[in-house]
């Protein structure tokens, strides 16, 4: 996930607080009637009237989104070559292209707020627009990808299905569409790990070094505590953000931890225990250090994964001009033929 | 405008999930001409068996009304109830009519 990124201090966001608030009667009224519809729940559709705060922050969380499941590609992509079978190979295939789709999806719900998808890609490249700081990590294994499926895609679920109902309507459409997709992410990877637990003692080794290395990182991704997260307030009075980070994380928590008692594995975690009281998995501390260093471009791979996707868009300039070309060229054939 | 920035046209997309439903807006892709809409949108939307009939149409050639003249759109037919077979009380004996 994916929306992390809105209780990250960046210009865009100031950009976002500052366009709050209405600038005239007109904008006033329309305003109070745009609040009074959202918080009836009612669904805004492209071409309604917005508080620019609201399309703003609605721009800046759907690309970033976007750019997640973009980059996403990058670290399973690294091992469709070397899938141990033909059946883990075009399941990963399947999973690559769907991350490929859902940056698609989010992309075109982004551009019905006004915004071109080349500045949207532009953003990326150039390091105005971040995306989920889970990617900065390597898959060095290969029940990495078992892992990512399991925890990766596991803790973006858990993210995901609240934007379902979002307040923006082609928002909280992909999203429906992506979350019916993602559970065979979820799926495939704790399958593969299931498998891979049944084998020998390298290979559960093996995926217990992989949760040792995933566990902390997915739990980064709810963002920071509730506390420190101070953009929430305008996301939760728009509709946009329904459920804290704190309590998503904790809903994280309580549904993974009994999934790792039947794979066998263990939660690196001395800290974790049931708390009969709440109801609820206590966990340890969460390193913040780690977290906000490979936000700021620290991590292990920033600097790869951008690379390549730099490299990727460029790589493909020729493709999108000479597809262009054979179409001004179809075109004028049908007009001297016509 | 050069060519290398000159960013792909828009597409709306259209399925018919099955025969015998309407083709039904589900989103957009970006292609230089008609024959590539159709092909990505078949790879971005249908990867799931989730049609059997795709139409795309160039986002700009859509009429769309205005959402500010909701009201003059679609408020004259607020108060004709009686468009509605529930606006007829007949007696219980033939109101299965």
């Amino acid at each position: 996930m994916y929306t992390q990124a809105m209780d990250i201090p960046s210009p865009e966001r100031d950009d976002a607080l500052k366009a709050r608030g209405p600038r005239s009667a007109k904008d006033a009224e329309y305003e109070s009637e745009f609040d009074a519809r959202v918080a009836r729940g009612e669904f805004i559709e492209a071409k309604d009237w917005m508080p620019e705060g609201y399309r703003k922050t609605l721009i800046r969380q759907i690309s970033q989104h976007a750019h997640s499941e973009i980059v996403g590609m990058l670290p399973e992509g690294n091992w469709i070559t070397r899938a141990p079978t033909l059946k883990r190979k075009s399941i990963l295939l399947a999973k690559v292209q769907d991350e490929g789709g859902h940056g698609m999806y989010l992309y075109a719900a982004a551009e019905t707020l006004g915004v071109a998808r080349d500045d949207l890609v532009e953003a990326l490249h150039s390091g105005k627009a971040k995306y989920s700081s889970i990617f900065n990590y390597p898959t060095l294994n290969w029940a990495d990808i078992g892992v990512i499926g399991w925890l990766v895609d596991g803790a973006a679920i858990m993210n995901q299905i609240p934007l379902c109902r979002c307040s923006y309507g082609p928002y909280a459409r992909a999203m429906i569409r992506i979350c019916k997709e993602e559970s065979f992410h979820q799926r495939q990877g704790y399958d593969l790990l299931l498998t891979m637990m049944k084998g020998t003692a390298e290979q559960r080794a093996m995926v217990q070094d992989s949760v040792d290395r995933w566990w902390w990182p997915s739990l980064m991704m709810f963002g920071p505590h509730d506390k420190d997260s101070t953009h929430s307030g305008d996301s939760i009075r728009w509709g946009i953000k329904r459920i804290s980070n704190d309590d998503l994380r904790q809903k994280f928590v309580d549904a993974t931890v009994p999934q790792a008692k039947v794979l066998g594995v263990a939660i690196p975690d001395p800290a974790l225990s049931f708390n009969e009281e709440r109801g609820h998995w206590d966990f340890g501390p969460i390193d913040w250090n780690e977290f906000w260093n490979v936000v700021n471009g620290h991590g292990q791979c920033n600097r790869e994964r951008l690379a390549d996707r730099i490299q990727a868009w460029e790589d493909g300039a020729w493709v999108r001009e000479a597809a262009l070309a054979h179409a001004d060229k179809q075109r004028r054939r049908d007009r001297l033929a016509a | 405008m050069t060519e290398a920035s000159r960013q792909w046209p828009l597409w709306e997309v259209f399925i018919r999930s099955k025969n015998g439903l309407d083709h039904k807006h589900c989103g957009s892709v970006h292609a230089p001409d008609a024959k590539m809409a159709l092909q990505n949108a078949r790879d971005v939307y249908t990867r799931r068996l989730e049609g059997v009939s795709i139409w795309v149409v160039r986002a700009d050639h859509i009429v769309a009304s205005d959402p500010d003249a909701k009201p003059e759109m679609f408020d004259p037919a607020e108060d004709k109830i009686y468009r509605h077979p529930t606006f007829y009380k007949l007696p219980d004996e033939v109101n299965h009519m």
